[in-house]
């Protein structure tokens, strides 16, 4: 009885979660600029992370796999969001400004070159 | 049911590889290299390949991705497009590569079909390797035990490529640049509004050094063995120098450290192999090392495996250094 | 059954269309950097061909677990083979982006036809 209710838990969360990775996929072909679609692959990042390992670490029982996937969890958690943080600032700091509309055109070539020269390591 | 997955990655695969060579901006490139790597890395995972997959996510996608962007920090940044009157060659360039591909396809449909267990390649040496395991070394991992011990010699090569690499890339980057560069990098290096990364990375990086560790003792039981550890181990102190900047990094570890451990992981491995010629057997014949053959052979590829993982960090973070320090010409 | 029988092959038609993308790339742009991407593109491509021969059917990983009876495993031999490859294709690969970089010191540019008028 307690095997028919984790599967079926499981399987609700791993629906669930590919739900969300479809929905991050299309916003982050549809949106309109950058900043929007950074919001779009972060959903990804996060929810649809929790949910596609909770329902795998629901499958796998109480086994030496599922801490090793809830240390892939917590990992994939802490830097997913990092990632997209340093992502925006590195954008933001190349002259892209966040704003209405279609703003996804590439900085002039003044601008390209500080942001090679600032994030290379010298 | 997996095979339709695999499929669908192999068409991921050929539209990403079109999409590198048909974009203008290298930086785009690169980044979709990563990507390419990492849907390769899976691919290998569906064919069984644990290792090898594990390698090239950590090699491919990761520190072949930052030597990348190195060096396209130092060169420019786009390409130039092509000038018109060169489409003649164009066509004929597609009509080769497109005739190569055909006749490559042509010429695949005598293989067996994927899967099939009677094919001639695992005939003759394979189930060998796959008896002769338990035997002669006794642990799980058949992979770690043909790369150390049967097929030793190749091993050996391969750090002796590894070393001669890094040596050439230090000899070619160690002359200066021909002029004076304009600008003098006076100020600390590493992200502007750093803040965020810092923290993160001041958390994750003695675990991803604590992960390579774990990679590179584990690789009797389980995929793993030196390369990968190497690899992971660069990527954390790769990921300290992107943050903190570049002098703090060669403070942590320094670069006579960096080519002490090159030279040592080859030294060690080749001394190994000699040591077992002093003991009476072959070279690189494990089995004299210790009183119980078996237990010689583990100890003779605990060894080897220390000395390809120090070589392989080493090197790789020599190069990412060699790179790293080179002054740009405005 | 043909369809299934065509399908099998797909992984060898998809490791012949990525050497041809890889060569052109390589014969056809005059970017130095770019030539260096085709060249790795071609490097996977014949690391996937390896790895796809080495698949049995209903087989797993090479790593002998005690007390499962009688298993089936893949061939662990290529995969040894491409092991030792990917570490050799990452040292050479950044052989040739140190070159790269002091070509572009010396002239200036890194296209190979204006390279090759400067010379």
């Amino acid at each position: 009885m307690i095997d028919l209710a984790l599967d079926i838990m499981s399987w609700i969360l791993l629906t669930v979660g590919g739900a969300c990775v479809l929905i991050g996929g299309i916003g982050g072909l549809r949106l309109p600029n950058f900043y929007t679609r950074i919001h779009a692959a972060s959903l990804t990042d996060t929810m649809a992370t929790l949910l596609i390992f909770v329902g795998i670490i629901l499958q796998s029982g109480f086994t030496l796999a599922s801490l090793k996937l809830f240390a892939i969890m917590l990992f994939l958690l802490l830097t997913g969001p990092t990632a997209t943080y340093a992502l925006a600032n590195a954008a933001l700091l190349s002259g892209l400004k966040p704003g209405p509309g279609r703003s996804g055109l590439k900085p002039d070539a003044g601008t390209a070159k500080d942001k090679t020269k600032e994030n290379a390591p010298e | 049911m997996i095979y339709i997955f695999a499929l669908f990655l192999l068409t991921l695969l050929v539209i990403t590889a079109v999409a590198i060579v048909r974009t203008e901006d290298l930086f785009v490139s690169v980044i979709l290299t990563s990507i390419f790597s990492l849907l390769m890395a899976i691919n290998f995972f569906i064919l069984d390949a644990a290792d090898v997959a594990l390698t090239e996510a950590a090699v491919g996608a990761g520190v072949t991705t930052v030597i990348f962007l190195c060096a396209l920090a130092l060169t420019g940044d786009q390409e130039k497009p092509q000038k018109e009157g060169q489409n003649r060659g164009q066509k004929v360039a597609l009509v080769v590569v497109g005739f190569l591909a055909l006749l490559i396809i042509y010429s695949t449909f005598d293989n067996p079909r994927l899967g099939d267990p009677d094919a001639p390649v695992h005939q003759h040496v394979a189930p060998w390797y796959l008896e002769k395991t338990p035997e002669y070394m006794d642990f799980p991992n058949v992979v770690t035990a043909i790369l150390s011990s049967f097929r030793g010699y190749d091993t050996l090569g391969e750090v002796f490529v590894v070393f001669a690499a890094c040596i050439g890339v230090l000899f070619i980057l160690g002359v200066s640049p021909p002029r004076k560069s304009l600008q003098v990098s006076v100020r600390k290096s590493g992200l502007r509004h750093h803040l965020i990364p810092q923290v993160v990375g001041r958390l994750l990086i003695p675990f991803i050094v604590l992960f390579g560790l774990y990679t590179q003792f584990h690789g009797e039981y389980g995929p793993g063995g030196g390369f990968q550890a190497g690899a992971l181990i660069a990527t954390g102190v790769i990921l300290y120098a992107l943050l903190e900047g570049e002098a703090e990094a060669l403070r942590a570890v320094p670069r006579r450290v960096l080519l002490g451990m090159v030279v040592g992981g080859a030294l060690l491995y080749g001394s190994v192999g000699v040591v077992c010629m002093l003991m009476g057997g072959s070279f690189l014949d494990y089995s004299v090392l210790a009183a119980d053959p078996v237990w010689g052979q583990q100890l003779g590829i605990l060894i080897i495996e220390a000395g390809v993982g120090m070589a392989v960090c080493g090197a790789l973070l020599s190069i990412f250094h060699a790179f790293a320090a080179r002054e740009r010409l405005t | 059954m043909k369809l299934l029988e065509m399908l099998g092959y797909y992984n060898y038609w998809v490791f012949a269309i990525l050497l041809a993308i890889g060569l052109y790339a390589v014969i056809r742009k005059t970017n130095l950097i770019k030539k260096l991407i085709g060249l790795s593109i071609f490097q996977s491509a014949v690391f996937l061909m390896y790895i796809t021969m080495d698949k049995v059917e209903g087989g797993t990983a090479p790593i002998i677990q005690a007390g499962v009876e009688n298993p089936i495993f893949s061939n662990p031999l290529p995969q040894v083979l491409i092991l030792t490859a990917i570490v050799v294709g990452v040292s050479t690969l950044s052989l040739g982006l140190a070159m790269v970089v002091r070509i572009k010191e010396c002239y200036g540019t890194i296209e190979e036809n204006e390279i090759l008028d400067a010379d």
